[in-house]
């Protein structure tokens, strides 16, 4: 305890190893909310949901917060009805009886819109209640300045969805500008470069029901260009689910693949120096055949030929790397400190040796090893990162490196949608350099030489 | 090389040449033993490659598929076949097919199965391709390989030798003015190289072609390709500046600081404080002082980072669209192409071999230690 003590004090005299362990500590922090939070189960779900439970979401929208920029102002999903649901004021249904067969179900949806692009796309979800006759619902559309454009007759049979960007009529009554365009252009501006006309809106969905207990309710989406804390992504996923939840994984990886392959190679190079002779040279041979064997490569195959999870991934690249060429410094430490005295005394009280392989030696040289261990840390995380955008991330986990390879695969760069390729990869550089900052200062702590430097 | 130098010339060259000839004696031998030893690193290592393929039975599918191909092409000039009925046809395939396998060995016990293949891929000898042609239009995999192969050597190579030079003159440069603001700035920028290069491509594809459109998004020529040879030069150069500069940057200031902390180790020891005293200039007591013992070490030190180059040029090539093995090796990934695949394996194997070898030769010729280890009487 005291040394941990004497560590973070020694720690707290770099202003980088201070920065670099606020950001572990709140990715820490963040990691358990985030499992807390949404659980595993509920998260993979999500995911892989497909689009049905992202429906109402728009595609590739750009983060809430590019609105904060100056001379940003781009539209917000607006979400309107089903009536009942949402406040009186924006949706409003009435019900009239016209004849003795006839009833009007009038539903109003009332909205401002005050941003300067137009909005993605418009869909109208219509469901009804009948028996036989199906209810009839005619849609028209009131713009600020009072113009009424008539969009579509539908009748509704089960749950319809209109989307007024396919609606070729409309299309062609707007003098083939796109609905989402037209709808909410201002005519006064330059028809080539349309602006949108800002003020309130309504939709008028007028249904006629020709039972007594019809019903219709309708349920109006304005796709905005912009969406959540992170945005989403071309299957309208919200991108905050996969950023949040690369987090745990990233750092479970990352410390996990570091333990797992520091700590084998430290128990081969304990034992190859311990039993001297022809173990310790089979352990330095095999690891030069291992510094050739192409690591990366032959995870991808395994990656392909038997299976994407990011934990057989773990497991083989801690198998492959038990030889890895670190063996070689520890090796150099151990037959320095082999020759120590106190393994005499343990071996004439008579301690075996695997006793004094993991009590005696193991333990010596841990700490002069520890930042190596932390700066290994952000590399496994990248080659996590690295495999999710060769295709062979985890098929279930949403991680940073599977945002990334969507992007990249959707063409993100090319296409204008930086935030997609930034946000993950801001959010791998300042994990890799937390934990490089620390690993970096504590390498100062445990190697006084290089602190007079 | 300044005049305060000079005097010290001949008597050190005379020295040099008697050397010569037994280091030359001593290197040759030397890189002989290597490059025995090296030959079986890279068989097991390919060995174990072929293990690792073939568990599922992978690798005896290439050959399969390669022996049906083989049988339906000779079937094709067959005139016997147009008389036989279709059912009679497939009977006659399907053994000659299996005709074939016993006599390719398929049927005998993987042991010695693995050890066919292994003759096999270090030759490169793994058959035809399914759905992949080299763009000459070959489809054996070794053509395909080797077509890709320049591409990657040529990105490779510039990267190497870019970084190496700029690491050692910048890091010396840096230990020789320690503290100052340069020095302060490269040591922090040192935890950026956790990011592989891949990822700095990202952000340079981001920046320089997306948004600024200095540099082209990808891909080793503009299309369609210049006429002339100097316009096709000029084109594969301006398309290789983005992913040049991104595995530059992804390791050389982590490279810098560590060959930067190693100088400034050595140049506090007591023979360079002896040498100053002395009056040597800075250039000398830096090249034989303090590169020189501090040579094998940094040598060591690329090694390594190389070996992390080639496997980052996977993505990295795959980022860029750049025509070489990684994104060979990647697209053959996506389509599950076997054949490729294990044979962009072994290449790499023989790729990071090769480059241990030639690192081998380096370090056995600056390596004091293994000079005089063939030289008793020889003077470091």
């Amino acid at each position: 305890m005291t040394a941990i003590r004497r560590t973070l004090a020694a720690l707290s005299q770099y202003p980088s190893a201070v920065a670099g362990l606020a950001i572990i500590a709140a990715m820490v922090f963040f990691s358990i909310y985030t499992v807390i939070a949404i659980p595993y189960s509920e998260a993979v779900n999500l995911w892989r949901g497909g689009e049905g439970v992202w429906l109402e979401n728009p595609r590739t929208a750009m983060p809430i917060w590019v609105n904060l920029f100056p001379g940003v102002n781009q539209p917000e999903t607006i979400i309107l009805g089903p009536a009942g649901e949402t406040d009186v004021d924006s949706v409003r249904k009435t019900r009239e009886i016209v004849s003795e067969e006839i009833t009007d179900v009038i539903t109003t949806f009332t909205f401002d819109f005050t941003a300067d692009e137009f909005p993605q796309e418009i869909s109208l979800f219509l469901t009804s209640e009948h028996e036989q006759k199906r209810p009839l619902v005619s849609l028209t559309w009131l713009t600020p300045d009072g113009r009424e454009i008539r969009i579509a007759d539908v009748t509704v049979e089960g749950p319809v969805t209109v989307r007024f960007s396919q609606e070729d009529k409309l299309e062609r009554r707007l003098d083939g500008v796109r609905p989402e365009i037209g709808l909410f252009a201002d005519p006064a501006s330059n028809e080539d470069d349309p602006r949108p006309l800002k003020g309130t809106y309504q939709l008028v969905a007028a249904g006629l029901v020709f039972e007594d207990d019809a019903d219709v309710d309708a349920r109006l989406v304005v796709y905005g260009q912009v969406y959540g804390l992170a945005g989403t992504d071309h299957l309208r996923r919200d991108l905050t689910l996969a950023l949040m939840w690369g987090m745990p994984v990233a750092l479970a990886f990352g410390l996990m693949a570091a333990v797992g392959t520091s700590i084998s190679t430290l128990i081969m190079a304990a034992i190859g120096v311990w039993f001297g002779g022809i173990v310790d040279a089979t352990i330095q041979r095999i690891t030069e055949v291992n510094l050739i064997l192409p690591v990366l490569p032959i995870l991808i195959m395994i990656g392909i030929f038997y299976s994407r999870s990011i934990w057989v991934m773990l497991g083989a690249l801690i198998v492959l790397s038990v030889f890895s060429s670190g063996i070689k410094t520890s090796r150099a430490i151990f037959l320095q400190i082999k020759e120590d005295p106190y393994f005499e005394a343990a071996r004439a009280y008579g301690a075996g040796n695997f006793r004094i392989i993991f009590l005696y030696l193991i333990p010596r040289i841990i700490p002069t090893l520890v930042p190596g261990f932390v700066v290994a840390i952000p590399s496994f995380v990248f080659v996590e990162a690295t495999l999710a955008v060769l295709n062979l991330g985890d098929p279930l986990l949403p991680t940073w490196g599977k945002v990334l390879s969507d992007a990249r695969v959707n063409d993100a760069l090319y296409q204008g949608h930086y935030y997609w390729v930034l946000e993950p990869a801001a959010l791998l550089l300042i994990s890799g350099i937390g934990f490089a900052m620390v690993g970096f200062a504590l390498d100062r702590v445990f190697n006084p030489r290089l602190r007079e430097l | 090389m300044t005049d305060a130098a000079l005097p010290l010339q001949p008597g050190a060259e005379s020295g040099e040449r008697q050397q010569t000839q037994s280091t030359l004696a001593r290197v040759v031998h030397y890189t002989g033993l290597r490059m025995v030893a090296l030959f079986f690193t890279v068989l097991i290592g390919v060995y174990l490659t072929i293990l690792i393929a073939n568990m599922g039975g992978h690798v005896d599918d290439i050959r399969r598929n390669y022996i049906r191909e083989q049988v339906a092409i000779s079937l094709g000039f067959d005139p016997d076949i147009k008389n036989m009925t279709a059912e009679e046809r497939r009977e006659h395939a399907e053994k000659l097919v299996a005709l074939q396998e016993k006599r390719m060995g398929l049927d005998q016990p993987f042991l010695l199965r693995s050890f066919r293949f292994l003759l096999g891929a270090m030759t490169l000898n793994l058959g035809w391709a399914d759905n992949m042609s080299s763009d000459s239009g070959s489809r054996q995999v070794r053509n395909i390989i080797l077509e890709r192969l320049p591409a990657t050597i040529l990105l490779f190579s510039t990267t190497f030798f870019l970084s190496f030079f700029v690491q050692l003159f910048v890091s010396l440069y840096l230990s020789r003015n320690y503290g100052s603001l340069i020095d302060r700035v490269i040591v922090a920028l040192a935890p950026t190289s956790a990011a592989p290069s891949w990822f700095y491509g990202l952000f340079f594809i981001l920046l320089f072609a997306a948004l600024l459109g200095w540099f082209p998004f990808g891909g080793l020529v503009s299309a369609p390709p210049p006429d002339t040879t100097t316009g096709y030069a000029l084109s594969v150069l301006n398309h290789m500046v983005l992913p040049v500069t991104a595995t530059f940057l992804s390791s050389i200031f982590l490279g810098i600081y560590g060959s930067r902390t190693f100088f400034l180790i050595f140049s506090n020891a007591d023979y360079v404080d002896m040498a100053r005293a002395k009056g040597l200039p800075d250039r000398v007591i830096e090249r034989r002082y303090i590169l020189r013992p501090t040579m094998p070490t940094i040598v060591t030190g690329l090694a390594l980072s190389i070996i992390g180059l080639w496997f980052g040029s996977i993505v990295l090539e795959t980022i860029f669209n750049w025509p070489g093995l990684g994104r060979l090796f990647y697209l053959a990934a996506n389509i599950f192409e076997t054949a490729v695949i294990v044979g962009s394996t072994v290449i790499y194997a023989y790729l990071l071999g090769i480059t241990v070898f030639f690192l081998d030769i380096v370090y056995a010729l600056i390596d004091p230690r293994v000079k005089v280890g063939g030289n008793p009487g020889g003077q470091v």
